[in-house]
């Protein structure tokens, strides 16, 4: 060990007066146990993101080098989250509290099997994007800084799956809405701002919500840390708020995740910015809030999810068949794929409210298949309007002939997004349908099926219009230049929904791992506080 | 507010107020002031000195762009926290050394080059939307 | 005490949520800054309230003195200001370009995105 480099233990006692000449016992308030490399592991991701984010601010005008610092970084945060989603998955949940400070002091970062699983989706979605926006995004979108703002967005997506503590939840929370806010309005065309002003203001009304709860979380507990929380919510039943708290968590949760009364700021934004930023957005961003209704409702409070859960359930099958009409009534496919991405999280919320193992395995499967799915519907529809020289079905066509592997991917997509086999699709909306009979919930299971169909209408007669309708109009052909920096993260993404669909042991047994830790977190307090912990 | 009273006042207030912004970032340790309201302090000084002279002699003045000012200091605030992967602690973790320089035994920390960092960060996010606002005020 | 301030904190997010329901953005932005300082006030109230002990160890004495305030809820309401300080620059700049780009300030005339005569999708070919 380096002389010079000794920690505050060591030598504060005589930089500083200190009145009592006893040595002080550090070990009441800190971590006296030497960190292993590997627990780094989940700090590491956040670190890599925000420093690489911070290079690239400095070399923001140096618009060549963007590309070579972002992909290699992106490339390593994928390795570095499917080494941790190995570690949990073998060894269970671990974790690391920032400036040694024992928890709940310290600011603990956590990770468990959802979170690392989520981190690992959002992590190649990001890779996608990242390849995808090489040749999408133009000089101007780069020198407005799509680079930076894609790295400090998964810095605030990772680290809203990672972290440990509620407070912290809520700051990258901010971190993820300040850069989406410097994606969305890339270019700063008038049809941006528009769409930004709607989305600025109702995700910051969310994000304010959830700090007020954050806000009653202390006022109640006294602590923010989540397993802190988890291990005496059942001393305050009874006594404190608990079901106001779980609906303002709700509220604000929903609101972030485009649950059905409060869904509308989704629609009229995510159409606007470039499309692989839209793709971004519907993979990831709704995500982050039903991760964090998923982790506060089953892990933290799960009697007053019970006794939420029929309301859970009634904006579980309204957000579902409503996003599915929505789809249904728009002839431009941008938008279309907005309202998809709304009956996705209705999708999850009925896992949410069905609780339970089964129920919650269907929500984390959902959402893993839905980070995937959605940013290919993206990135498909990037390419049909690249192609076919139109966003809207008024004027698509003839797609199949002109681009044949763009159908092929099309085919396999829509049918994943609808739920259809063989794809990835179908088995998360199996395990909600089973565990929604299992309760006795036939008309939630009715709503998943009746929001299925509608979707692969919609799907279908986009299928139908834009690909086999012959060509309406001639139009240039496009460029084939940089076809393998396009196509690329499409056919990967293809490949993980043909695949997963295919072969859905590892992602069902993992997700069913991950519902089971999360609906009884032992593992998790047991991570955080190994010795019981401070008082 | 292109005024001979301002003009004359500015760049001395300007300076005044850069040197002050180090003084509260440095004290901040013990203290009260920091690196975010050190931050603040400069970021309004260069405020004060883009409304007496305009925008563009504030970007030349301070050479670098304001976003890259908030990266280094983003980069110096991060990479603060991983010297500790060295020690064999916990990310963040106060870190000291006591190198002697003229005799004079200084302790350094990374908690300051922490606050440094924030120091950066602050002032240029705070830089960049103050340059912002005042560049659409005067075209 | 905290009853006092429960009252403060009402009167906030009622004004706030009162300016956030106009169509107007300058209104809803002057509600954003009201609602921030609202959470702000609720989240020091949270902390419990105390006086005038600020929580700094004497260099006479190894813990906190007697009834010294809660380091944390400052923590946290510092945080808070400090992102609510710069949503508040950026949305201030985004009405602003929203202002100048689209020539207006009510929300009711802003349908650049979702324009109002948008076709149904057609039904067949």
């Amino acid at each position: 060990m380096n002389p010079f480099l000794r920690s505050v233990t060591d030598r504060n006692t005589d930089a500083m007066a200190v009145p009592t000449t006893a040595p002080i016992d550090l070990s009441a308030a800190m971590v006296m146990a030497p960190t292993a490399l590997a627990d780094w592991l989940v700090i590491a991701p956040m670190a890599l993101m925000i420093t690489l984010g911070a290079v690239l601010m400095m070399v923001r005008h140096r618009i060549w080098l963007h590309g070579w610092i972002a992909i290699p970084g992106l490339v390593a945060l994928v390795l570095m989250e499917g080494l941790l989603v190995y570690r949990v998955a073998v060894d269970g949940p671990f974790t690391m509290t920032a400036g040694r400070w024992l928890p709940p002091f310290g600011i603990s970062f956590t990770a468990d099997l959802m979170g690392s699983l989520l981190a690992l989706a959002s992590g190649l979605v990001a890779l996608a994007a990242g390849i995808y926006g090489l040749r999408d995004i133009d000089a101007t979108g780069r020198r407005y800084g799509f680079y930076p703002f894609l790295l400090l967005l998964m810095a605030g997506v990772t680290g809203a799956f990672l972290t440990g503590d509620i407070f912290n939840l809520y700051v990258w929370f901010e971190v993820l809405l300040i850069s989406s806010f410097g994606l969305l309005i890339l270019g700063s065309e008038r049809q941006q701002i528009d769409g930004a002003l709607k989305y600025a203001v109702l995700n910051l009304l969310g994000t304010t919500l959830f700090l007020i709860a954050v806000g009653y979380v202390y006022a109640i507990f006294g602590t923010l840390n989540m397993a802190d929380i988890a291990r005496q919510a059942n001393d305050y039943r009874g006594t404190a708020p608990l079901m106001t708290l779980s609906a303002l968590f709700i509220l604000a949760f929903a609101m972030k995740a485009a649950a059905f009364p409060v869904n509308f700021w989704l629609p009229a934004s995510y159409h606007t910015p470039r499309i692989v930023v839209s793709a971004l957005f519907g993979g990831l961003l709704t995500k982050v809030g039903v991760y964090a209704l998923m982790r506060v409702m089953v892990m933290l409070f799960p009697v007053e999810r019970e006794q939420l859960s029929f309301l859970l359930a009634i904006i579980a099958a309204l957000t579902m068949v409503i996003g599915a009409l929505g789809a249904l009534a728009q002839s431009d496919l941008r938008r279309m794929a907005g309202f998809a991405v709304i009956a996705g999280i209705g999708n999850i919320i009925a896992g949410v409210a069905i609780g339970g193992v089964p129920g919650v395995s269907g929500a984390i499967l959902y959402s893993l298949h839905s980070i995937i799915v959605m940013t290919a519907l993206y990135l498909l529809i990037g390419e049909a309007a690249r192609i076919g020289g139109s966003w809207s079905l008024q004027t698509l066509g003839g797609l199949y002939r002109d681009a044949p592997w763009i159908a092929a991917a099309a085919f396999v997509i829509f049918f994943a997004a609808a739920g259809l086999p063989p794809f990835s699709g179908l088995w998360p909306k199996i395990i909600l349908l089973k565990a929604a009979l299992d309760i006795g919930a036939w008309w939630l299971s009715a709503a998943i099926l009746i929001s299925a169909l509608i979707l692969t209408l919609t799907l279908g007669r986009v299928f139908l219009l834009a690909f086999w309708r012959p060509r309406i109009e001639p139009s240039a052909v496009p460029s084939a230049a940089g076809a393998l920096q396009r196509s690329a993260p499409l056919a990967g993404l293809v490949a993980i929904i043909v695949f997963f669909g295919i072969f859905p042991d590892l992602p069902v047994r993992l997700s069913q791992e991950a519902a089971a830790t999360l609906a009884d977190p032992r593992a998790y307090i047991q991570s955080v506080f190994p010795t019981g912990g401070a008082e | 507010m292109n005024t001979l009273i301002l003009r004359t006042v500015a760049p001395p207030i300007t300076a005044l107020m850069l040197v002050f912004s180090v003084f509260v970032l440095l004290r901040g340790h013990n203290e009260p002031g920091g690196g975010f309201i050190g931050g603040l302090i400069a970021a309004s000084a260069l405020a004060i000195y883009g409304i007496a002279y305009g925008v563009s002699a504030v970007r030349r003045a301070i050479r670098f762009h304001p976003m890259a000012i908030a990266g280094f200091g983003l980069l110096v605030a991060t990479l603060s926290g991983f010297v500790s992967v060295f020690v064999g602690v916990p990310f963040m973790t106060g870190l000291w050394i006591y190198p002697r320089i003229f005799g004079v035994e200084l302790p350094l920390a990374t908690v300051i080059s922490f606050d440094i960092g924030v120091y950066f960060v602050v002032l240029g996010s705070i830089a960049s939307i103050a340059l912002a606002l005042e560049e659409r005020e005067f075209d | 005490m905290e009853t006092l301030f429960s009252v403060l904190i009402g009167i906030f997010f009622a004004s706030a949520i009162y300016l956030m329901l106009s169509k107007h953005t300058v209104r809803i932005l002057l509600g954003f800054a009201i609602l921030g300082n609202a959470v702000n006030l609720l989240l020091f109230t949270a902390g419990r309230l105390t006086r005038e002990v600020p929580p700094i160890i004497p260099l006479a004495a190894d813990v906190l003195p007697e009834g010294a305030a809660n380091p944390l809820p400052q923590a946290l309401i510092l945080t808070a200001i400090v992102i609510s300080f710069s949503f508040f620059a950026f949305l201030l700049v985004l009405t602003y370009r929203g202002y100048q780009e689209l020539g207006t300030d009510n929300t009711d005339e802003m349908r650049l995105a979702e324009p109002k005569d948008e076709p149904l999708p057609p039904l067949g070919y």
